[in-house]
């Protein structure tokens, strides 16, 4: 092949000029982004360590030394904590007092404390998210731009979950455990009132995406609005709105741990203690009990939500 | 109307049997799930204790909480057993030092008159007698026996008990009388001394009077200008807290900010050697998508407890727990979105002889740079809301704020203050965030649109 020497017409030199401004403008353009970014980073990085209470390079030294209390005596005190049995090195304090909380159901038949606690978060986890997915379905129907019954009742509940889903769930968990005392009803209300928002937002936007046939067809044969929701929309729906559902199980699971350490009770509370009184066997079984069951869930979740809609729940698009 | 016929009925059942003969599990199936889930419910109410639960409850208190949000009371004392009759605040009262508000009257027979709201809702007393006039009744009570007892019958709105007469007077307030004092309180709807609290030179100054102040009016305190007084006056008000609350709430943003970030930076090149296409190792591949769902299920509140632990409470341990979180989280989304990639480009740049970085810089990131933008600002706006909670286990930031102005129950109006700011961010940073993506989505839409086109 030769090169041809290039044809230097007007019409392709203007081109070119154009296209080399172009690409300068946007590599200035893409320079002075980047650039921007790098100092607000550095700007944040400074903030931040600014107002810590221990400081990044002074504490860095440290961070080893901080994880040393993480490792126990006996590697086997992690199972033990884990399933309360009674530890050889029991000195009577609270770090191997393991089998204090066994809780007993019958004879010498016991649930180990830690099992129970997690109990106690997933129990928070699903029960707020039922009660996010029984309001956030009817919410959604009337929230779809082309489903709702009435304009103005779209615009009320679509406001009135957008205000659910941003306001913070520490506040009401605050608010009601002043009320219902401080505990796991407490932790239910706030992330229960949270999943209405973040669900009934999901649902309607996939009510929005719907084929409309089916419900035109009740419509001729003179189907009120609770039969054309229940016969034509709600089954075209129903395994998306399950795949959310089973993805806000997940995301609640860790809101109720989170919830938990600031009062909730269940597991986030007993870690959140044994944290920060530096018991190295307790932490390792906590988080390994934690970290064990989150992933257990996220996989059984995704293997649901794989069969339900298929390889769609995953898609990454933007 | 046409009615079907009994032979027309089963024709239709004939045809289409898969709607009409089903099978078993298919159409008990949605009946079992239901009854599954009662029984759980069922569950759930016993182990949650529900019934005694909600027995010892304070619903109360709820209306009580929600008032104390948007309104301020002022409770003054009147001791009976000094010969004149003088209203004592409490020491941190938001009427400042020495108030005189118009709504206590001491008339000219030493009596003392308190209007809780008006005329039509007020209390009149002597050190022996107390008049109570509130929804149309006018209602004596006499102290000259050593009790407080009420003359006549007793309305439902008055509690009489054996020391105290407690005159409920809705909203406005309540009048509590006893044999030595009587105490009032009024309630005002709004924030008190939101802007200068009662230290302050400023305090109980009209906007202009301020405004006029500080533009001409001689210096207040000497040597700083009014205008730094004021703004310092502002800034370190006692009660609001306003300069402690804002540089917690930049806190809280830049936790989210600072995390997210360097969660993306430290995920992107990961990304590309967790892409099954991109690397052909599987081994690396298996590796770093176990390493990301590890990072993701350790759980920010675990990263959080760890790193208050490691750096002190802080923001930088919320921003330390939000990277780790993120590199899982954006490291398992960018992996995903480069395995989804249209081959095309890659394989044309592979061909014209370019390495293998040339190939990733020109056939690859093109056309997964948008979604990862999108992707990371999604993140960075959920981690807003995020970075609050995580903030009250000490990880710095406006949620321990929050969390402390809560628990002591006395401040809700405060608490509504940072709720306002929390909203107004989110609020902020939803539309920046979904602005940004709006316009990237677009860019996604059109690459695919010509992709689609050309092919």
């Amino acid at each position: 092949m030769t090169l041809s020497a290039t044809v230097h017409s007007d019409a392709t030199n203007q081109a070119a000029d154009a296209w080399r401004r172009q690409t300068s403008l946007r590599r200035l353009y893409t320079t002075l982004g980047v650039g921007l970014l790098l100092v607000a980073l550095a700007g944040t990085m400074w903030f931040a360590d600014e107002a810590n209470a221990g400081h990044f390079f002074e504490r860095l030294p440290h961070i080893l030394d901080f994880l040393s209390w993480l490792v126990p005596k006996d590697w086997n005190d992690v199972w033990r904590a884990l399933f309360d049995i009674a530890s050889p090195h029991d000195n009577g304090t609270q770090e191997y007092n393991f089998p204090l909380g066994r809780a007993y159901v019958w004879g010498n038949f016991y649930i180990p404390e830690y099992f129970e606690l997690m109990l106690t978060t997933l129990n928070v986890a699903l029960v707020s998210t039922f009660i996010g997915f029984v309001f956030a379905v009817p919410f959604s129907f009337i929230a779809a731009r082309n489903l709702t019954p009435h304009p103005v009742l779209r615009l009320i509940v679509k406001r009135f979950m957008e205000l659910l889903r941003a306001f913070p769930e520490i506040v009401i968990a605050g608010l009601f455990a002043a009320i219902v005392s401080i505990g796991p009803i407490a932790a239910i209300i706030a992330i229960g009132l949270h999943s209405i928002g973040a669900l009934g937002k999901l649902f309607y936007e996939i009510n929005e995406n719907i084929d409309m046939r089916a419900e035109e067809g009740l419509r001729a044969v003179g189907a009120n609005w609770f039969e054309r929701v229940r016969f034509a929309d709600l089954p075209q729906v129903l395994p998306n709105f399950m795949s959310y559902t089973l993805l806000r199980i997940e995301i609640n699971v860790r809101a109720s741990t989170i919830i938990g350490a600031v009062g909730g009770g269940g597991i986030g509370e007993e870690l959140k203690l044994s944290i920060s009184r530096g018991f190295g066997a307790k932490t390792l079984a906590l988080v390994l009990l934690l970290f064990t069951t989150i992933f257990l869930i996220d996989q059984f979740s995704a293997w649901l939500r794989r069969k339900l809609v298929g390889e769609q729940a995953f898609a990454t698009g933007a | 109307m046409a009615t079907m016929t009994a032979d027309e009925i089963q024709a239709i059942e004939e045809r289409f049997p898969q709607v009409f003969q089903r099978p078993m599990h298919k159409r008990f199936g949605p009946l079992l799930m239901l009854a599954g889930t009662l029984l759980y419910l069922v569950y759930a109410v016993w182990f949650f204790n529900l019934p005694q639960v909600l027995r010892e409850s304070h619903w109360e208190r709820l209306p009580l909480f929600l008032t104390q949000w948007i309104s301020y009371d002022v409770q003054p004392i009147f001791p009976l057993d000094a010969p004149q009759i003088t209203a004592k605040y409490p020491r941190f009262s938001v009427l400042g030092a020495d108030p005189h508000p118009d709504w206590v009257k001491t008339n000219a027979d030493g009596s003392v008159t308190v209007l809780v709201a008006g005329e039509t809702r007020s209390v009149t007393f002597t050190r022996t007698e107390a008049t109570i006039i509130a929804n149309g009744m006018t209602v004596p009570v006499s102290m000259a026996s050593g009790k407080p007892v009420v003359s006549g019958p007793v309305p439902d709105w008055i509690t009489a008990h054996d020391e105290e007469v407690v005159a409920d007077m809705g909203f406005a307030g309540e009048v509590r009388v006893a044999a030595d004092r009587v105490k009032v309180r009024k309630r005002f709807l709004g924030w008190a001394n939101f802007v200068f609290d009662p230290r302050s030179p400023f305090f109980e100054k009209s906007a202009g009077e301020v405004i006029s102040l500080i533009v001409s009016g001689p210096e207040l305190k000497p040597g700083t200008s009014n205008l730094a007084l004021a703004i310092d006056n502002i800034w370190y008000n006692s009660q609001w807290q306003h300069g402690d609350v804002w540089t917690k709430l930049l806190q809280t943003i830049v936790m989210a900010f600072l995390g997210t970030l360097l969660g993306g930076i430290v995920a992107f090149p990961l990304a590309f050697f967790a892409a099954r296409n991109i690397t052909p190792s599987r081994l690396a591949n298996q590796v770093l998508k176990r390493f990301f769902d590890f990072m993701r299920s350790i759980d920010m509140l675990i990263w959080a407890l760890f790193f208050t632990r490691a750096f002190g409470p802080g923001p930088l341990a919320g921003s330390a727990a939000i990277f780790f979180t993120e590199i899982g989280t954006l490291g398992k989304t960018y992996s995903e979105a480069l395995e989804n990639i249209d081959e095309k480009p890659r394989e044309g740049v592979l061909s014209t002889g370019a390495d293998n970085l040339m190939v990733q810089r020109y056939g690859v990131l093109p056309e997964v740079i948008p979604v990862f933008i999108s992707q990371t600002l999604y993140q960075w706006e959920s981690n807003t809301r995020g970075a609050t909670i995580i903030g009250a286990v000490g990880a710095g930031g406006i949620g321990l704020k929050l969390w402390e102005a809560m628990r002591t129950n006395s401040n809700w109006a405060n608490v509504f203050y940072m709720v306002l700011l929390i909203l107004l961010v989110v609020f902020i940073f939803d539309n920046i965030s979904s602005f940004l993506r709006r316009r990237l989505s677009r860019t996604i839409h059109d690459y695919n649109r010509l992709q689609a086109e050309r092919s």
